[in-house]
């Protein structure tokens, strides 16, 4: 079963809120990223990964009523939360996926403390059910 | 999969063996098809009963015979369907099989224009590109690309589609379209070769390498064409920066740029190829953009060490560069070079322009390059925030990773 894991980060100002941390906070957090994904493909569970661009450069789009898209720029005062990357992760039971979560939960932040990032964790559908 | 023995023959006989086929029965798609359906029987059968004497001859026939299947069944479904037809299965079918003295050589030429035609889009020609010429599978090519295979196929199949539609056909350009037509060859040649820069991070170990890939086609394309100078341009381009590559990323896929790089790490033997190709084409005359992109590349590579760069000589290929063509990336490493030559602000200052370019003025180069610029003339605020512009604009990761951090280093490092 695969699971996607969503990293939610503030909104901030338009950026994201790594840039205001010391180079070494900084460092810690992208090594710890990057041997976390280096893992998981490891083990077998990593299906995908992206990082997202942050809201700054963020679009919204609506059909809107002429041929051309309504394209509207940020910053959206709505959202207080912006998702800033995911993964997803393909494994035997939920549980799993909660563990995962949890490690990446943990990832560095200030100070070098866990971060204990909310990570929201959600199945992905699939298609339609083997006839039998 | 295919097997390993003759992989690499069918790679090389994939693009002379369409050709052939395309030429003598005109429709790319169902050829394309035929062909595939060939170097799949070749690749089950040679392993076992050994390669033909003319292997090339065999494929053709392979195909052909596909080809006679399927345009006879057309035949007969559209006489069932009592619909005018004018032709006879005989006269498509051209019996007279590979002699031996077909121009494979300009086959493979002309399979390259009709691929690479301005009537499709960029990621069509590429994607088309890779697997008429370059032998791939359509898996291979999406594995490449990150995209679904299914994806890809469709992409391939649209691409086939306009072909058809929009009438390409399969001969040599005429006077007059020769070069605009090897102009679009080499423009995807060059972006097949970027796209493998822009993917080498990525997660998969066993994708196909596009920037060896690009480099093998237009090696293909130079010995065709072993006197137009903008091709070997663009071959000794792609040779001198791809030699760069095992510096130019960390153990993590972080980057590091040019004046950091380990230069004994970069790959000799593709330095010398590029810089003797060069040379000899530079010394011909009618220079082009390709071959002042690959002299920059050689002088950058020909110094030991980043101090020991000839900036003056590139500022002055830029300087040519900037007349040729009215391109806002070439302006800005002019800007570069003549910050190095003249000092920071004199960058800065020829920086400006670029502002009121819109095709340039949000890109994330343009604030990376003055935020670097800022740190030299020491304005640390200004530079940190132009580091974090260039940030948050850029869509590579390690990239990001790397802007990110020298503004961090600025705001508050060791």
């Amino acid at each position: 079963m695969k699971f996607m894991l969503m990293m939610n980060a503030p909104r901030g100002t338009g950026d994201w809120g790594i840039y205001k941390w010391k180079p070494e906070e900084m460092k810690a957090h992208i090594e710890f990223m990057i041997r976390l994904n280096k893992d998981l493909r490891g083990e077998g569970t990593l299906a995908a990964c992206e990082g997202l661009a942050p809201p700054g450069e963020a679009r919204v789009v609506r059909a809107g009523k002429g041929t051309a898209p309504e394209v509207t720029d940020g910053p959206f005062a709505e959202a207080k939360e912006f998702l800033a990357g995911y993964w997803i992760v393909d494994v035997e039971t939920p549980e799993q996926a909660y563990a995962i979560a949890a490690r990446a939960s943990a990832a560095p932040g200030p100070g070098g403390k866990p971060l204990n990032m909310p990570i929201e964790v959600r199945q992905v559908m699939s298609g339609p059910p083997p006839e039998t | 999969m295919r097997a390993n023995v003759g992989e690499h023959l069918l790679r090389e006989l994939s693009p002379q063996v369409l050709g052939a086929v395309v030429r003598r029965y005109g429709d790319f798609a169902a050829a394309e098809d035929a062909v595939q359906e060939a170097l799949l029987v070749a690749a089950t059968k040679w392993p076992d009963e050994g390669v033909p004497d003319n292997p090339r001859a065999w494929l053709i026939q392979v195909a052909s015979r596909r080809m006679t299947d399927s345009l006879r069944a057309e035949l007969s479904r559209r006489r069932r369907e009592a619909a005018v037809v004018t032709e006879n299965a005989d006269d498509l079918v051209v019996p007279s099989l590979d002699s031996g003295q077909e121009p494979e050589q300009e086959d493979t030429l002309l399979l390259l224009f009709m691929c690479c035609h301005p009537a499709l889009t960029r990621p069509s020609a590429i994607a088309l590109t890779l697997r008429a010429v370059g032998g791939l599978t359509t898996a291979e090519i999406a594995n490449a690309f990150l995209v679904p295979e299914a994806t890809m196929a469709q992409r391939i199949s649209r691409a086939k589609q306009l072909i058809k539609k929009s009438g390409v056909r399969f001969r040599m350009p005429a006077d007059g379209e020769l070069e605009e037509s090897l102009g679009a060859v080499l423009h995807v040649l060059y972006l097949v070769f970027n796209e493998g820069y822009a993917t080498s991070a990525g997660p998969s170990l066993h994708r196909v390498d596009l920037s060896s890939e690009a480099i093998r086609l237009s090696r293909a394309v130079h010995h065709l064409l072993p006197h137009d100078g903008e091709c070997a341009g663009l071959l000794a381009l792609m040779l001198l920066t791809d030699a760069r590559r095992a510096a130019r990323t960390g153990p993590d896929g972080e980057l590091i740029p040019l004046d950091e790089q380990d230069r004994t790490a970069w790959d000799r033997d593709a330095i010398a190829e590029g810089v003797a190709l060069i040379s000899a084409t530079l010394s011909k005359g009618q220079v082009g953009a390709y071959q002042l992109q690959a002299a920059i590349a050689a002088v950058h590579d020909e110094a030991a060490r980043a101090e020991d760069t000839d900036w003056p000589q590139i500022l002055a290929l830029y300087g040519l560069l900037v007349r040729m063509s009215d391109n806002p990336m070439v302006r800005l490493s002019h800007a570069i070079a003549a910050a190095m030559v003249h000092g920071a602000a004199a960058g800065l200052g020829l920086l400006q322009a670029l502002d009121a370019d819109p095709r340039i003025a949000g890109h994330h180069r343009l604030a990376a390059v003055r935020a670097h610029l800022l740190e030299k003339t020491g304005e640390r605020e200004a530079a940190i925030a132009s580091y974090r512009l260039a940030a948050n604009r850029t869509a590579s990761l390690p990239e990001r990773n790397y802007l990110m951090m020298k503004a961090a280093l600025l705001a508050g490092g060791p």
